[in-house]
């Protein structure tokens, strides 16, 4: 257990040294020595700010002196600058981290509940017309993209809704949980939903699919011979082996959709770390993006760690490969 | 059990394991095309001898859902194909902002007879845009799946057959590519672009559909990758591989004969698979506004300026919405059919 644990942590740790790397090389090196300075001082830099910034990162050092003080500065959770608002990087990370967390969560609730049933139900239903319209509707919200299932929801949940008088809904934006726990709840329904359905509708084709593989093995008809009735047959029998495929394929949905959540909190104006990320873009300022990036490679590798060493911990016979 | 006429690809059946590697992505979970197995489905009909492909060919082309999403997959490209033709018959460019195109009040104009589907913000036809539109979508759809496919089976083969060192290295690389995420770099190269292409060692980086189509591959390949990887190294314990290896054969010779054709079905799988995951993330890429930017013609960034229209101009929302959600539906439709002509199941 402890060398599977230590085994990972060291893979994690390379993986995250790799994508620093590869921001170095993006950020540092891509643009060209004398643009470096500029690009991370942003539009409309005063000379006194391009002086400091190269005196602080040390540009005018050879690449690689430049290469061991950035990687010495993620070491001691030192992720940049923010120039344009005057604050550590790492202070911006911490702010959007919780809305982004808030929103994971719930949209992982939903899709794993709503899929997996789903695809049960599909799956081992006796009336083809059920099955048909769970696959039909899965169909339908998985090829739908997000961003169009989150404007639709604004416009006809939130926009005609209240029209009509019934304001359910709350306007697009967050609502910290310290402020007011049931504003952040309502502020998170819909987005919750537009996040949680399409995966939802991925994962009941996933199971439906290894359920209906699993209808067809020599045990379940030896099981249904013995007269088992057919709730235990399908809950005990036949969705174990799917579980795995669903749990599996669900840690690794869950530790990128940090990343992936990005199109939705712009959709609903959430501020966690894809939202922040694309608006320091907008802004040119590249110093956030780019500890936004590293935080965000840093927090998937994390969790896939944690999730990893979860699975490992549940049952070390599924361990994936 | 009948013998092997030259020129059909009929296959002796060995148990198959199980799919090999449990890192399933989307619904191949179940697909168990490990061993072709050309007379599956011929029951007791007789003597008649198909090959793998002439039966995935016949199931097709007899499954309803997979005829008419082809039709509709195959409208789509037409209408890329041929949408200069499309602005040639309504007189309107696709850049071109027309005064007339806008009310009085400097708003879209709905559908009438001089614009089919209406305008969009700034006068410009919309059903022409909708047509140009349709070429970054299948380009890179179809580009992005190839490179997923190609290298991730190329290095999921390789990681697979070789094992050791070089399994290390390519799994290795397969993690650092699913721990970024692609939103994020590309919204990185995006920021960076901004000041001029980059250039890191031999490589230049400049912005453009080619970027996209090759981000949205990349990253797209890591998944394909293990699970070839996974499949491959079943293949490769297999009786009849050690026996042509201990034979002598080498190895490129074994993977091209043995490995390959037992590799492809899945191969094929995914390529279908990945299009419409790929036209939706290129989607968003450019709904972001770090894809296709405006003025070039392009669903995402259209359905991003035509969300704050939905009050006034709800056709400007509607159609390249209806565009994406149709195009990906057919494609994914085609893509169960393609999976489920390679491996029917018994049920259902």
């Amino acid at each position: 257990m402890m060398r599977f644990i230590a085994i990972r942590l060291l893979l994690a740790i390379f993986v995250v040294w790799a994508v620093a790397t590869i921001v170095f090389l993006i950020f540092f090196v891509g643009p060209g020595p004398g643009q470096v300075v500029h690009a991370l001082a942003g539009r409309g830099a005063t000379p006194t700010t391009i002086a400091d910034i190269t005196r602080r990162l040390k540009l005018n050092e050879p690449i690689y002196v430049q290469y061991f003080n950035y990687l010495g500065n993620l070491a001691h959770g030192n992720l940049g600058y923010d120039y344009y608002n005057e604050e550590p990087v790492s202070q911006v990370v911490a702010r959007a981290f919780p809305v982004t967390l808030s929103l994971v969560v719930g949209a992982a609730v939903i899709w794993l509940v709503l899929g997996v049933s789903g695809g049960a139900i599909a799956a081992s239903t006796r009336r083809p017309a059920l099955d048909r319209l769970i696959t039909g509707v899965s169909l339908l919200f998985y090829s739908i993209p997000s961003f169009v299932l989150g404007t639709l929801a604004i416009w006809l949940l939130y926009y005609e809704l209240t029209r009509s008088g019934i304001s359910f809904f709350p306007a697009p934006g967050y609502v910290p949980i310290s402020q007011s726990a049931i504003g952040w709840f309502k502020s998170l329904i819909l987005p919750w939903f537009t996040l949680g359905l399409g995966l939802a509708a991925a994962y009941t084709r996933l199971t439906r699919v290894s359920m209906l593989d699993t209808f067809n093995e020599p045990y379940m008809v030896t099981a249904r011979a013995k007269g088992i009735s057919e709730s235990r047959l399908v809950y005990r029998h036949a969705l174990r082996p799917a579980w795995t495929t669903v749990v599996s394929q669900f840690g690794v949905d869950f530790a990128t959709l940090f990343g992936g959540a990005v199109v939705v909190e712009q959709v609903f104006g959430l501020p966690g770390l894809g939202y922040t990320t694309l608006h320091a873009v907008q802004q040119q300022d590249l110093p956030v993006v780019m500890g936004m990036v590293l935080a965000g490679a840093v927090i998937i590798v994390a969790v896939s760690f944690l999730v990893d060493v979860l699975y490992f911990w549940l049952d070390p016979a599924t361990r994936a490969r | 059990m009948r013998p092997s006429r030259p020129g059909s690809r009929t296959r002796r059946t060995l148990a198959s394991s199980g799919t090999g590697g449990t890192d399933n992505r989307d619904d191949t979970a179940g697909t168990d095309a490990d061993d072709r197995t050309g007379h599956e489905d011929n029951g007791g009909e007789g003597a008649r001898d198909e090959g793998f492909w002439t039966l995935t060919t016949r199931r097709l082309l007899h499954d309803r859902a997979a005829v008419a999403s082809s039709g509709i997959v195959l409208f789509f490209i037409l209408l890329a194909l041929f949408a200069p033709v499309v602005a040639q018959l309504t007189g309107h460019g696709v850049y071109h902002q027309y005064s007339s195109g806008l009310t009085s009040d400097g708003l879209p104009r709905a559908p009438d007879s001089t614009f089919p589907l209406g305008t969009d913000d700034l006068g410009r036809d919309l059903l022409v845009r909708i047509a140009y539109g349709a070429r970054p979508a299948l380009l890179i759809g179809f580009s992005a799946a190839f490179i997923a496919v190609i290298l991730g089976g190329i290095a999921g083969i390789c990681a697979g057959f070789y094992g050791g060192v070089i399994d290390a290295v390519i799994s290795r690389i397969f993690e650092i590519l699913l721990a970024i995420p692609l939103l994020f770099i590309a919204i990185c190269l995006a920021s960076v672009l901004s000041y001029g292409p980059i250039h890191i060692g031999p490589i230049q980086v400049h912005q453009g559909v080619g970027l996209i189509a090759v981000l949205v591959g990349l990253f797209a390949l890591a998944p394909v990758g293990r699970v070839i990887r996974g499949h491959v190294r079943t293949i490769r314990e297999r009786t009849y591989v050690e026996a042509s290896l201990s034979l002598g054969t080498s190895s490129a010779h074994t993977i091209w004969v043995d490995v390959l054709p037992n590799v492809t079905p899945q191969l094929l799988v995914y390529t279908t698979l990945l299009i419409p995951i790929n036209i939706l993330a290129a989607a968003s890429l450019s709904y972001l506004g770090v894809g296709i930017t405006p003025p070039q013609a392009d669903w995402g960034s259209m359905i991003a300026t035509a969300q704050n229209y939905y009050r006034e101009a709800w056709w400007f929302l509607l159609f390249p919405v209806m565009a994406l959600v149709t195009l990906t539906i057919s494609f994914s439709v085609l893509g169960d059919s393609v999976r489920d002509a390679i491996s029917p199941r018994r049920t259902r």
